[in-house]
């Protein structure tokens, strides 16, 4: 189950010349706007005939100019969720929902009924989509691509055109949608804290090249990634296992750099969790820290100082097999006598926590002050 | 109404009932074409379905009758192969009537394409719909207000044409004296106002008919 993916294509005053393979599970293409993301995206589902490459699913060829072929849209399986929805105005939220299915004939009552539960739409059927809010239209939208039963899922920034209050709302389904699709997702996303959360693969779009690709935790958690990422949302995400569920409320986890107590994580004892450590969130100190409340204190060394324009150095720190990203002022890198190999401890603020990968058990995305 | 004005009333609607029925579909592929097609030509192709809006009627009516006259190439071609003969007959007034009218039918059934977004057309294609299904599931009823409009726009200006018909066709009782006509024969006799008020009359509940019936349809679409 992979999707893999060569274009080249020039527009006037831009050219795309990108090549990838997207594993099963999802694979977040990142990057500004403008970098190419959606013309990938559209280039996979044959809406747009790029001069040159070739892109196949699951082995099956849907495009390679090199043998002249190009399978048309209909043909091609994929389930395309597009960031304004686009659903068909005329038509019931039943009969969006069913579209697809006229034509592919597989779907039965049985997956209908699966899909829609999934999503939480099953009480719109009758509405139209003009009445629907922006996180129902984006729900409805999801249902309608997998009902299609495609071979890979596209999602084109579908969270961006709503507010945090609706996209909160979604993320919890697009997370079950990722445990439960067996299909390649690809998943355009200029938007770190849903990659961190969602993907298991990155790949970073920049000016129509790929400039980095790699396994989430790796990519998110790497320095020089940050000047594609931007340094707002520059973090580590780490694995971490669910040690202990104490009685103060608090959850014992396990990393490799050591144990973090977080408020309660909705996760069984024993699962595998991620855990996202923005650079901003954490305080360095050269000694052990005594007398603070801070309850998350991981040890490790320096690797890498990454100054930027401004007056922050980025940070990071090995911390047992994971790293850790710190983002300090140069004055305090100066003062703290940073270098690569001093010892330090990373006082940790703030902790993201979201379930570790495709098919393991669902945590709830908690931010978390501790 | 006397079996007269009945006679001239339903010839009427028959003639403009014929000629938007049988240009709709044409109205219909030629607005599609012109909407989003593009192809070289695309210019004087808009300019010749728009020739009857500029030129005077009886040129029109005129250049009508060289090509589908009985003795005109067309004409004579259409009587052999199918015995249909247009040239003073009803069914020539109706052809007319059509001709005048397919501007009109295409600029509203034209505008109505364009403003369907054709993104709405590329998600139903990944959804598996081929181009033919996705113009008949998602195309034609977004455009239905519109191809309403110029269905009913047609039906108006047949029921009104006259130039064209009478260069065309004449203006014969029974076979091809339509409305207008038959207003203007009924002004040519002296003493004949009052006829003339009659037939007035109708084509005005005949026009505002038309235009309800449009209003009702259209919500009817949208709902």
């Amino acid at each position: 189950m992979s999707l893999s993916v060569r274009l080249r294509h020039a527009f006037p005053g831009f050219t795309l010349d990108a090549a990838f393979d997207a594993p099963s599970g999802v694979t977040a293409l990142f990057g500004k706007s403008g970098s190419g993301k959606t013309t990938v995206v559209n280039a996979v589902a044959g809406l747009l005939k790029p001069d040159a490459g070739a892109v196949t699913v699951n082995g099956r060829i849907l495009l390679d100019t090199d043998k002249k072929l190009h399978v048309p849209t209909p043909q091609r399986r994929v389930g395309y969720v597009f960031q304004d929805a686009r659903l068909f105005p005329h038509m019931s939220v039943a009969r969006n929902l069913t579209y697809g299915r006229w034509w592919g004939g597989a779907a039965s009552a049985k997956e209908l009924a699966r899909i829609t539960d999934l999503l939480g739409i099953d009480h719109l059927f009758e509405r139209a989509p003009l009445a629907l809010s922006g996180g129902e239209t984006q729900r409805v939208a999801m249902g309608r691509a997998l009902l299609a039963r495609p071979d890979v899922l596209l999602l084109d920034e579908p969270l961006a055109a709503l507010d945090a209050p609706r996209k909160a709302e979604i993320l919890p389904y697009l997370e079950r949608l990722h445990s439960e699709a067996q299909i390649p997702i690809l998943y355009v996303s200029h938007s770190v804290a849903e990659v961190a959360r969602l993907a298991t693969t990155v790949i970073v779009l920049e000016d129509g090249n790929v400039v980095r690709t790699g396994p989430a935790t790796e990519v998110l958690s790497d320095p020089a990634a940050v000047s594609q990422l931007g340094v707002r949302d520059a973090g580590a995400v780490i694995q971490a296992r669910v040690l202990h569920h104490h009685d103060d409320g608090l959850s014992e986890l396990e990393t490799s750099a050591g144990r973090l107590f977080l408020p309660r994580v909705e996760a069984q004892l024993g699962a595998t969790v991620r855990v996202r450590i923005q650079a901003q969130d954490v305080i360095l100190s050269r000694t052990r820290p005594a007398g603070l409340s801070a309850l998350n204190i991981l040890p490790g060394t320096v690797t890498s100082l990454l100054k930027g324009d401004g007056p922050g150095v980025l940070v990071q720190m090995a911390s047992g097999e994971d790293q850790v990203l710190a983002r300090v002022t140069r004055r305090s890198a100066q003062a703290l006598e940073l270098a690569e190999g001093a010892t330090c401890y990373a006082v940790v603020k703030t902790v993201s926590v979201a379930r570790a990968d495709i098919g393991s058990d669902r945590a709830a995305q908690q931010r978390s002050e501790v | 109404m006397t079996p007269l004005e009945w006679e001239v009333v339903t010839l009427s609607l028959k003639v403009s009932l014929w000629a938007t029925a049988l240009s709709l579909p044409f109205g219909i592929l030629t607005a599609l074409v012109l909407a989003r097609g593009n192809f070289p030509g695309k210019q004087l192709l808009n300019g010749i379905v728009h020739l009857p809006l500029i030129l005077p009627p009886v040129v029109t009516g005129y250049l009508l009758l060289l090509t589908f006259g009985r003795r005109a190439p067309i004409g004579a071609w259409l009587e052999e192969t199918f015995g249909l003969v247009l040239a003073f007959r009803w069914t020539g007034a109706a052809l007319a009537a059509a001709i005048m009218a397919f501007p009109l039918m295409v600029r509203a059934i034209r505008l109505a394409i364009e403003a369907v977004d054709p993104r709405i057309e590329d998600a139903a294609a990944t959804l598996g719909a081929s181009r033919l299904m996705v113009f008949l599931t998602i195309t034609l009823p977004l455009t239905l207000p519109g191809i309403i409009a110029g269905a009913i726009l047609a039906f108006a200006k047949a029921m009104g044409e006259f130039g064209a018909t009478i260069t065309f066709v004449s203006n014969i009782p029974g076979e091809t004296q339509t409305l207008p006509s038959a207003i203007y024969t009924a002004l040519q006799v002296p003493g004949g106002e009052s006829a003339v008020i009659r037939l007035v009359i109708l084509s005005v509940i005949l026009a505002m008919g038309a235009l309800l019936v449009s209003e009702w349809l259209a919500r009817r679409v949208r709902a």
